[in-house]
């Protein structure tokens, strides 16, 4: 029988490993595996790349790995937060390495990854210093950069309801990235707040096809605080 | 220079973005930047204008009461928000998509600088003391219909806002269709910046003298 839920946090993250690149959901604070994360950060491993929207605020599963200092580098396109100065400190003392992506594109080549698409054009910062060094292309008139899919080795993700299969539905705002980066990793570990009834998620209420997930675990941590 | 000119009224934050939502027809989707740009919800009035948020909202309604608070219902800003009627959520790459595909009608952004050639400058000031962050605004930027620009006319030491050629790192190329400041709404043309309103007891050599390159009269 096909079931994706593990017992405990050490076998949802079992094999992360030093130097692995981790595609960590949410927005905000919203949708975000804080609990997974927190348990990179027990782990000890370091030399981590983490991509993710934002880059951590003055708590919750980000700040805690960010100050263990376990992260080498951050692919992100918001990473100021109005309640924290972690990653801003680090980043100035030369700590931390950061890409900063345009959010759409970052979006875009996190599903590129997932789909199976290996590069794209697009006309976001094309003529800017956030498109410079890159292949452009004049395309139907507009003028285009060459942005290329984004893997990981895990993805850690937050789900609003999951069943065995590995089936997800996500809550409002939670939404967010968490989707897409099901299928760009080799691995996707799925923190979720409800388990769905016996007869699982109904086929049209799918938000992410189990098959995109390979682990889940059952953590009913209550609501997002901001 | 701009020193010694005779000071004048300008209008308040939120007037310049009760100005700017007379000009939002119902049933445009529009996207409002962080900061001053979310005034404009305010001033919608009985128009249906569906608001768009990044995180993957379309239908955001305003801010809920302190006993009304869904902790699941953020905006892009990081505040909660509420849902009004036929509103939708959805993915990060669905909402980018919104925004790239051309989809949405109106983006309302900030802005450091804009020029006569609708080049926009608002995410860098090219000082990286708070380090660098980006978030939607390039692709809103190349993505909307139509980008207006909610800002100052000029900066607080009396620089004009308005230039010939951006100096500070740019958003998107040639992508700003109008702007509105504290002194007038002024749209961008193929000739540059053309003066469509000022605010009340304003001329046109008043704007002009504020603004870094060449207003043409409508």
């Amino acid at each position: 029988m096909i079931d994706k839920f593990v017992a405990d946090m050490p076998a949802a993250l079992a094999g992360i490993h030093d130097g692995a690149t981790l595609m960590l959901g949410g927005f905000g604070s919203v949708g975000m595996p804080n609990q997974l994360i927190e348990g990179v950060a027990d782990m000890g491993v370091r030399h981590l790349t983490l991509i993710a929207n934002n880059a951590g605020a003055a708590f919750g599963g980000m700040a805690v790995l960010l100050q263990t200092g376990a992260v080498e580098k951050v692919v992100c396109s918001y990473p100021r937060s109005a309640n924290s100065t972690l990653f801003v400190d680090l980043y100035r003392e030369g700590k931390i390495k950061l890409e900063l992506v345009p959010q759409g594109t970052l979006a875009e080549r996190i599903r590129a990854a997932a789909a199976g698409v290996p590069a794209f054009f697009t006309p976001t910062a094309a003529g800017t210093q956030l498109g410079a060094g890159k292949e452009t292309r004049e395309i139907n008139g507009k003028l285009c950069v060459l942005e290329q899919a984004l893997f990981a080795d895990f993805a850690l993700l937050e789900s609003w309801e999951a069943d065995r299969f590995g089936n997800l539905t996500y809550k409002l705002a939670g939404r967010n990235f968490n989707p897409i980066m099901a299928g760009a990793a080799k691995t996707t570990i799925v923190q979720t707040h409800n388990i769905a009834g016996p007869d699982g998620i109904a086929a049209d209420d799918v938000m992410t096809p189990g098959i995109f997930v390979n682990r889940v675990i059952h953590i009913p941590y209550g609501d997002p605080v901001l | 220079m701009p020193d010694t000119l005779t000071p004048i009224k300008s209008l308040t934050r939120e007037q310049m973005a009760a100005r700017l939502a007379q000009d939002i027809p119902e049933g445009w989707y529009v996207n409002l930047g962080i900061g001053a740009p979310t005034l404009v919800a305010n001033y919608v009035a009985d128009r249906e204008v569906v608001f768009h948020s990044e995180n993957g909202i379309l239908g955001v309604g305003p801010a809920p009461g302190a006993n009304e608070v869904e902790p699941w219902l953020i905006n892009a800003g990081k505040q909660y928000v509420t849902l009004v009627e036929g509103a939708s959520t959805f993915h990060s790459a669905d909402s980018f998509g919104i925004i790239r595909g051309g989809h949405l009608d109106l983006a309302v952004l900030g802005g450091y600088e804009v020029a006569e050639n609708g080049d926009l400058a608002n995410w860098s000031t090219g000082a990286n003391d708070a380090g660098p962050a980006v978030g939607g605004a390039m692709d809103l930027g190349a993505g909307a219909k139509q980008v207006w620009v909610l800002m100052d006319h000029t900066t607080k030491t009396g620089e004009p806002k308005l230039v010939e050629r951006c100096s500070y790192p740019l958003t998107a190329l040639g992508s700003v269709t109008r702007i509105y400041t504290n002194l007038a709404v002024i749209d961008i043309t193929p000739e540059g910046f053309v003066l469509r309103d000022a605010a009340p007891g304003l001329t046109f050599e008043d704007i002009q003298a504020r603004t870094g390159a060449t207003l043409r009269r409508a």
